[in-house]
């Protein structure tokens, strides 16, 4: 890794935990979720919430930490732009993107490469990957 | 529908057909004797249209759900088999996939699962590589593409009707009807929603589900569950994640002395598969109890849902 990436990765840390609580998947869907990162739901899900959810919107494995789906719901209407993107189908993550920079990854389209199983459905049969996070220079 | 293709199993038949489905839940095993399964499966055949296997229900483990799904089709029963993305990863899942299928599997529900903080063994590593839609679309694409995730071509394709779980009546509310656009984008045909306490609620997310137009795309199944007494409606209501009990439901049962309480809960169940019946766009119900299979049995009865009819699969079966 070079000294550039590294930079990069400090800097992304030092923005988007303390704003967004971000875990440096690497593929950031920030703005899909109401800017609520979905890697703390302890289920790791990209297309949540699950059928768990406590009747007071908390989480059931974590009971007194609100539902991350259920604020990235709220989060979600409250953008000004975005709205609809947590209707987006997300991809599945790629691990391998761990600890790397969003940013980077959005800027090579790394953060859009999907197995190639995936689109197989998509009747366009296009490049329908992961959503690209405009949001990701927040 | 959508689907052009013969129908994959009985339930799917039943349900395209436009009859009200059956299905059961399976009381999981807990051990090495198929004999177990069997006996269980046999007192449900010719009463329902499928019977799931559980995966681990509740993060506790158990005779595996692709072994059950196996002698459930032996004891004449169809099986839904179960698979839940908190135990494997997306390789097993799809080894897992492949291996239900040729097991006899014409029916698989894919769930994300029950954290293991809810389970027995708390300290076990939970996967969640991936969720439950992506095994939807991955289930998909096996099935409708021949294809593994990675692209790499199947030498034969599993035939299987696919289904998801959704649950009306957990928060945020607004977002569930949406979410099940979302497990109809990524694959699900046939929906098993959790358990119904609250029929009002469930209405509302109906009366949603068709503005959407999702109706139109997924057969809808909604669990009815008895209650044997105010006791084990509370332990619901109170330990079990994404339940609603309302009040009323509960007060009904505790209001019952002791020795009336699990014929309540059977009335309750009755009057609930009642209900759901009378809803339009709910095409079917799936029965749950615990501790045997009668009350599942005497429900189907006395609920006017015999005789299952005829599939016109029996050729294929």
């Amino acid at each position: 890794m070079g000294v550039f990436h590294s930079a990069l990765i400090a800097i992304e840390k030092a923005v988007k935990v303390p704003l967004f609580g971000c875990r440096m998947c690497g593929q950031c869907i920030l703005h899909s979720t109401g800017l609520v990162c979905p890697m703390n739901c302890p289920k790791n899900l990209r297309n949540g919430p699950c059928g768990g959810v406590l009747v007071d919107g908390n989480c059931e494995v974590r009971p007194q930490m609100r539902c991350v789906w259920v604020r990235a719901y709220e989060g979600s209407r409250r953008l000004p732009v975005w709205k609809d993107h947590i209707e987006h189908l997300q991809p599945p993550v790629d691990w391998r993107l761990q600890g790397t920079s969003s940013w980077l990854n959005l800027m090579s389209g790394r953060d859009r490469q999907v197995p190639a199983g995936w689109n197989g459905l998509d009747p366009a049969g296009g490049a329908q990957g992961r959503d690209r996070d405009p949001g990701g220079a927040a | 529908m959508t689907a052009k293709a013969a129908p994959r199993s009985r339930l799917e038949a039943i349900l395209r057909s436009g009859r009200f489905a059956v299905t059961a839940e399976m009381q999981p095993a807990n051990g090495a004797d198929p004999e177990e399964v069997v006996r269980f499966a046999s007192g449900l055949r010719g009463k329902v249209d499928a019977a799931n296997c559980t995966d681990n229900p509740a993060a506790h483990p158990h005779l595996s759900a692709l072994a059950a799904g196996a002698f459930v089709a032996q004891a004449g029963v169809e099986p839904i088999v179960q698979l839940a993305c908190r135990d494997r990863n997306r390789l097993a899942l799809q080894a897992d996939l492949l291996g239900a299928a040729a097991l006899g599997a014409r029916n698989v529900l894919l769930i994300t699962g029950d954290d293991v903080s809810a389970g027995d063994h708390p300290e076990a590593k939970p996967l969640f590589d991936i969720d439950s839609m992506h095994l939807l679309r991955i289930a998909r694409v096996l099935r409708d593409e021949g294809k593994y995730l990675s692209g790499r071509e199947l030498t034969s394709r599993p035939s299987f009707f696919i289904g998801a779980v959704e649950n009306p009546f957990a928060p945020p509310h607004d977002f569930r009807p949406t979410r099940l656009a979302k497990k109809i984008e990524a694959g699900a045909e046939f929906i098993q929603t959790q358990l119904c306490f609250n029929v009002p609620r469930l209405s509302k997310f109906v009366a949603r589900c068709r503005e959407l137009g999702l109706l139109e795309k997924v057969f809808l199944l909604v669990s009815v569950y008895v209650a044997r007494s105010a006791r084990a409606m509370r332990y619901l209501r109170d330990v079990v994640p994404g339940i609603d009990v309302p009040d009323e439901v509960l007060g009904r049962l505790e209001k019952a002395p002791a020795g009336r309480q699990a014929e309540e809960g059977f009335r309750l169940a009755l009057e609930t598969v009642a209900a759901l019946r009378e809803i339009t766009g709910i095409s079917g119900v799936h029965l749950i109890s615990i501790k045997g299979q009668d009350a599942i049995l005497r429900l189907i009865e006395e609920a006017g849902l015999l005789p299952r009819p005829d599939a016109g699969l029996e050729r294929v079966s």
